[in-house]
């Protein structure tokens, strides 16, 4: 079908609707990244980690899982955390958690996709990331 | 509440509901400036920052959102490369396409929303989102960081897990249907 002006105007039109709808969300996500990234290494510092494999794991998931930022923060903060002594099956759980869980951009998911979809996609993610990262250091010391 | 609801581009109530959305957020942000004004400061700062690095993204978000409107023909036929009867072939399109797509998130949310509205299955849209997870330019970092053995243990488990996750993903969400 040939793109006429009407079409491209109609679809910008449209665009724009979507767009506006959208906006509002996006805007509330950025700005409570905003604060969660800023708590982020108050909790590490604050001694947050350090409890054991699995408590460690469950922290280190949830605080992955707030986080919505770049990956690149993930492996700096995760690199700090090794040298602070916290072990690999948590730092491990802290980068997946990271790149597939997100609770903060959840409202988008959810619009985009449904709350349905959204919900269970991440809740299942966070289990995962536990399961991946613990396969992963037992991999490895194989 | 129902799928249809949040339909963005139909739904007249998701539109009140974002802005709501938005206006809970800001008055958590005043309780936060009330409470802990050093850290309400911080977290602005922090948004001011954020916003200007996002604002090429909302403008690939828009450009995005016009182009699968636009060529809404040309995401049919990549719905039925990823749709249910695609089998083998679509879990590798859906793989290959989260490995590679970079940039974040958002613009691809109304992609896949088109996707999935014309047929595509919505276990590869978890797969995808999930092998999102590998991001193949800063895998050297990981590797500087964690070592080489440890970057490719760990993306080959992401890997096999984005098939594990959205077959999950749509067991589960096609029985609470």
């Amino acid at each position: 079908m040939p793109l006429t002006k009407e079409k491209l105007l109609t679809s910008v039109r449209k665009t724009f609707r979507m767009f506006l709808r959208l906006f509002p969300v996006l805007l509330g996500v950025m700005l409570i990244s905003s604060l969660v990234i800023e708590l982020i290494p108050t909790l590490i510092a604050n001694g947050a980690l350090g409890h054991g494999h699995f408590i460690d794991m469950l922290i280190a998931d949830a605080i992955g899982s707030i986080a919505a930022a770049q990956p690149v923060i993930s492996y700096l903060l995760a690199g700090e955390l090794q040298k602070a002594g916290v072990d690999l099956y948590a730092v491990t759980t802290f980068i997946i958690a990271w790149v597939t869980v997100g609770f903060i951009p959840l409202p988008v998911e959810a619009m985009m996709l449904g709350w349905r979809f959204a919900a269970w996609r991440n809740l299942i993610a966070f289990i995962m990331a536990m399961i991946v990262a613990w396969l992963t250091v037992a991999t490895l010391r194989v | 509440m129902s799928e249809k609801q949040d339909n963005p581009v139909t739904g007249r109530r998701s539109a009140k509901k974002g802005w709501l959305f938005l206006a809970a957020t800001c008055v958590g942000y005043g309780l936060v400036f009330l409470l802990f004004p050093e850290f309400g400061r911080k977290g602005v700062a922090r948004f001011g920052q954020m916003a200007l690095e996002l604002m090429p993204i909302f403008v690939l978000v828009f450009v995005f959102l016009w182009l699968t409107e636009l060529f809404s023909g040309a995401t049919a036929v990549l719905a039925r490369l990823t749709g249910h009867g695609s089998g083998l072939r679509g879990w590798l399109v859906a793989i290959v396409a989260g490995v590679l797509s970079h940039g974040p998130i958002y613009p691809w949310y109304p992609l896949l929303r088109n996707m999935r509205d014309q047929g595509m299955r919505p276990a590869l849209v978890a797969a995808f989102l999930y092998a999102r997870s590998i991001k193949l330019p800063w895998l050297p970092l990981m590797a500087f960081y964690f070592g080489t053995a440890y970057m490719v243990v760990l993306t080959g488990w992401i890997l096999v897990f984005s098939v594990l996750h959205g077959w999950l993903v749509e067991r589960i969400t096609d029985r609470w249907q």
